[in-house]
């Protein structure tokens, strides 16, 4: 798992690119969107024991 | 038509009027499952004793969903071409969302195979098959309707049952119990034994009804079909199947918050139908309420004592694990059981069952619960997740594996069984066989009927098969003083390689692998498989 920094100088145009997907959707549809989000992602990741730590990260914060 | 549950006659047992020598075998419960060990156990010389409480088959549908391992293995106990020949065959399932179709599956798309995917057969007719069956064997099966087991006490060596029949109560001896009574086992609850898991809070309704017109509209293959937010019916799930006369097997979700009693009745369940197939006329054949639940019991042999099928595992339906499962208990246990009573193994070999099956039944019971966790999601989030998993399903195929409605029942890997002796080869030790078609002297056969119900050799490659005391042979592609056929469409080389030699256990599950003949090797595989302690 990578927790050093990986998206380099593009860290700041990625987040203001996730802002702007949810730009206009109510709550609601904010979380159904993040929710395919993570599917999609989980899927482009591919390796369970990857995602099985991604997720134990995520959940410990 | 209504099935016609004629009752099985009684008779009033010996041992009401004297006290009958000690049986090798009692098995109590005379369902499907109870049924299969008797005549596994008979087809290899085992006499055993079969006790039921009732007599007449189980009323309603219940399972009916059998499996091509389960088929496989029905045709080596002798009742599979007449459930294929009733039975509904289909193997394709669609998954909808709404009205829209977001998935379907083929579970067994290529050809070479004796039985389908799946057939649905009502578990009547399987137990009335089998209880047919049973009459073959007037020497070796003694089928006792009407006797109930009232207490059971483990002598170590041995295990004495009560009895009460309607003539008077009456007491015998057996050297194993085989506990077949299903979920509710009284044998399990007398001992006390913990069946812990995971029960469900859903509700669901289950209807069969009767009807001319197929509610799959114009598709005229019977098929599965499940629907996620069915658009006919205020609830999470509905699920679709097609059984033989006619019957059709619909199953509802109703939610936690349902009274099961008041939703088992006519006046609830009619307008529940009609809102699925309008004014089609239907005659309603049976119905249930039931929650999903999984449980197991941490070890299915207590000594002399052993636990098969429901009576040790129970998993939620959708899926068809249950008796499938059962019914692959019954192929691991029946070959043990009769190998310790002939003396061709340890009795320690049991142990082998235990381990084996509560591995087998762990799996269906991880599928099952996974299937129940997505089709009830049980918190606003899992909801969430479940309806963005459906909706991308329509563009993402990776979406579209997600969507769970059950993962249908295949047959257990035993590899990790101290029986197998590893290996490499297109068949892995401890998968079961896979089917091939073949062609002898005039006859057309199939590889699991020829093979199954002994230990075999079985090879595709060229290699003559050594003659071993104890392990029939058979050559494809070959001509030899062993039994030999000739491989119809290329499919056993296909799937057994052109170079390798296999050693199969009684219930077709491969035990060893080889690439040259060596007659100790195979020998040791087979004594490996039977228990023998190194």
């Amino acid at each position: 798992m990578i927790f050093e920094d990986n998206l380099g100088p593009d860290s700041d145009a990625f987040y203001n690119a996730l802002m702007n997907t949810h730009e206009g959707l109510t709550e609601a549809q904010s979380h159904a969107l993040n929710a395919r989000l993570v599917l999609i992602l989980a899927n482009e990741i591919g390796d369970l024991k990857t995602l099985t730590a991604l997720l134990e990260t995520a959940r410990r914060i | 038509m209504a099935y016609d549950y004629a009752p099985f006659p009684y008779t009033p047992p010996l041992g009401l009027t004297e006290p009958e020598q000690r049986h090798a075998i009692v098995i109590v419960g005379a369902g499907p499952i109870g049924l299969a060990m008797a005549i596994d156990l008979a087809q290899q010389g085992v006499a055993s004793v079969v006790l039921d409480d009732n007599n007449v088959v189980s009323v309603g549908s219940r399972a009916i969903c059998w499996a091509k391992r389960t088929l496989e293995i029905f045709d080596r106990l002798g009742i599979g071409e007449r459930m294929l020949a009733k039975g509904v065959t289909w193997k394709v399932g669609r998954n909808f969302h709404g009205d829209k179709q977001v998935y379907a599956f083929d579970l067994l798309p290529e050809p070479g195979h004796k039985y389908p995917a799946f057939i649905n057969l009502q578990q009547y007719y399987v137990e009335q098959y089998l209880a047919e069956r049973a009459q073959d064997f007037p020497d070796l099966i003694d089928l006792r309707f009407l006797n109930k087991v009232t207490n059971h006490t483990d002598h170590g060596d041995h295990v004495a049952l009560s009895i009460s029949t309607p003539d008077g109560d009456y007491t015998i001896e057996t050297d194993y119990y085989i506990a077949c009574e299903g979920a509710g086992s009284a044998t399990r609850k007398r001992m006390d034994l913990p069946f812990e898991g995971q029960t469900f809070e859903e509700h669901f309704l289950i209807v069969d009804v009767e009807m001319e017109t197929s509610p799959f509209g114009n598709h005229d293959t019977p098929e599965r079909w499940f629907w996620f937010n069915p658009p006919f019916h205020n609830g999470q799930s509905a699920l679709l199947h097609k059984q033989p006369d006619n019957i059709y097997r619909i199953d509802l979700q109703l939610g936690p918050d349902t009274d099961p009693k008041e939703e088992a009745t006519e006046e609830k369940v009619i307008p529940r139908i009609k809102a699925i197939v309008g004014d089609t006329p239907f005659r309603l054949d049976w119905m249930s309420v039931y929650k999903f639940r999984c449980a197991k019991l941490d070890r299915f042999v207590h000594n002399r004592v052993i636990f098969v099928g429901d009576s040790a595992h129970v998993v939620s339906p959708f899926g068809a694990r249950g008796g499938n499962g059962g019914i692959q208990d019954v192929d691991n246990l029946g070959w043990k059981l009769a190998a310790i009573l002939k003396q061709d193994a340890p009795a320690s070999l049991i142990e082998s069952y235990n381990t084996e099956r509560v591995h087998g039944s762990a799996e269906n019971i991880l599928n099952s619960a996974r299937a129940t966790n997505f089709m009830t999601p049980k918190s606003p989030i899992e909801a969430l997740f479940r309806n963005e998993v459906l909706k991308l399903a329509a563009d993402h195929p990776f979406a579209r594996k997600m969507i769970n409605s059950g993962r249908l029942s295949q047959p257990c890997n035993l590899a990790t069984s101290p029986l197998q002796t590893p290996g490499d080869a297109p068949i892995l030790p401890g998968f079961p066989m896979i089917d091939a078609p073949l062609e002898g002297s005039n006859v057309t056969t199939w590889l699991i009927a020829e093979a199954q119900g002994q230990f075999t050799l079985v090879t595709a490659s060229p290699t003559p098969l050594p003659a071993i005391e104890g392990i029939n042979r058979i050559g494809i592609n070959q001509q030899a003083d062993y039994p030999c056929f000739i491989s119809v469409g290329g499919h056993a080389e296909t799937r057994y390689g052109t170079d390798k030699i296999y050693l199969l256990r009684p219930d077709g599950h491969v035990c060893a692998v080889f690439d040259t003949v060596d007659p100790v090797a195979i020998k040791a595989a087979q004594d490996r498989a039977l228990g023998a302690t190194t």
